[in-house]
């Protein structure tokens, strides 16, 4: 989503910004919707529950009930929690089939302990990054947010959390206190390389590790080797060095490409590289 | 606001802990809903259910035909399920309030929404 002006989270509490006519807004406009339908099933996708399983699912940052409703398409049974009015009135209107609920993620999530049995959230982590009050603490708040979350999950429970950080401080920020609470897991990039299509979710387990998802990304048609590959054949060393007389053009581009598979610097490879200098001394 | 949501909410009032369930209930306006039957949902959610909270706010609500406790095998017994699908899933409290037995604090329900925003003090230690 691209912001002309500065990012919503800098312009007031999210119970201000989402007031009426931004709710209206936000159910009203297709493209909106449509970009929320997706990350809604990007996260459910990431969450990795078995088929045709009905799970009950806490949606944090609900809004209207747009992530809700794919939710509820899947089977599943959620409930959400918001803390504008406006946009869970909107909510109500659309006649959704989650409950929702008033209230304030960074205090706290107000269920028992092993409720509910994974949890997503669709662009609403990254508000709690930003003190609207004076009293506010941004690291209390987001460990409180977590720690409850963690509680309220059953034993190997997940987490998706589709959010927006405005810098890579602010992701640290989020990931520590997570960790802290005793979440496992990491963040996936989908599309790194578009400014538009790029998002984050912070995928968290609260069992034991498991792997992270890869994230998508747009060239899957070129095999680009984005990792290296790790073989086993070793050329025994010694041997390999027999034949090369020590100082000599060939002994100087061995050591050159040695030096370019430990990653260091070296300067490419001329028609000059080795060749015999003047007899200086 | 459904049973099976008002079943599972705590009062996060700082100091509480697990004191803070269950929430007492108080309804002036209740609605019943059809909703769809999934067994495997219902036969996964009883044992998450606190059968004393669930008697107290149906007796609460004036509900007929609200099984007293989980019956062996009720996996399989769909009348069971039923009845506990009707009372969990398709009665819904309208207007009422929500009454925190430790502190006693009062979380108004206002067209289904339960207002569950705290106070600066009741967050802090």
């Amino acid at each position: 989503m691209a912001f002309r002006g500065r990012r919503p989270e800098l312009r007031g509490p999210p119970e201000v910004y989402y007031d009426k006519n931004e709710a209206r807004k936000y159910v009203r406009n297709s493209r909106m919707i449509d970009v929320q339908t997706k990350m809604a099933e990007r996260a459910v996708e990431l969450l990795c529950v078995p088929e045709d399983k009905p799970c009950y699912v806490l949606d944090i940052g609900c809004g209207t009930g747009l992530s809700g409703d794919y939710l509820s398409d899947e089977g599943h049974y959620w409930v959400g929690i918001d803390i504008s009015p406006a946009m869970l009135d909107e909510a109500l209107d659309r006649d959704t089939q989650g409950d929702v609920i008033l209230g304030d993620m960074g205090q706290g999530i107000p269920f028992k302990p092993g409720t509910f049995d994974a949890c997503i959230s669709i662009s609403a982590v990254q508000w709690l990054c930003n003190a609207n009050k004076k009293s506010d603490v941004p690291a209390k708040r987001l460990y409180c947010f977590f720690s409850s979350l963690y509680s309220v999950l059953v034993r190997g429970g997940r987490a998706v959390l589709q959010l927006y950080p405005e810098n890579s401080e602010q992701l640290e920020l989020i990931t520590t206190q997570a960790t802290r609470a005793g979440f496992t897991g990491g963040v996936v990039v989908d599309y790194p390389n578009s400014a538009k299509a790029k998002k984050f979710y912070l995928c968290l387990f609260s069992g034991p590790s498991t792997s992270i998802p890869e994230g998508l990304s747009e060239d899957t048609e070129e095999e680009k080797p984005a990792k290296s590959t790790f073989t086993a054949e070793r050329v025994p060393y010694r041997i390999a060095r027999r034949g090369v007389v020590r100082k000599s053009r060939e002994w100087v581009l061995e050591k050159k490409a040695r030096r370019r598979r430990q990653g260091k610097e070296v300067r490419p490879d001329t028609q000059y590289t080795g060749r015999k200098r003047k007899p200086r001394f | 606001m459904r049973l099976l949501t008002h079943n599972l909410l705590s009062s996060h009032v700082r100091g509480v802990g697990p004191r803070g369930f269950p929430l007492r209930l108080q309804a002036t306006e209740v609605r019943i809903n059809p909703v769809e039957f999934n067994p495997d949902f219902i036969a996964r959610m009883i044992p998450k259910v606190e059968w004393a909270a669930l008697l107290e706010a149906a007796d609460t609500l004036h509900l007929v035909e609200v099984p007293k406790e989980p019956i062996q095998g009720y996996e399989h017994n769909e009348e069971f399920l039923r009845k506990m699908h009707h009372v969990l899933l398709e009665v819904e409290v309208l207007e009422g309030t929500l009454q925190c037995p430790e502190s006693g604090r009062l979380f108004p329900i206002s067209r289904g929404i339960p207002n569950m925003l705290l106070s600066d003090e009741e967050t802090e230690t």
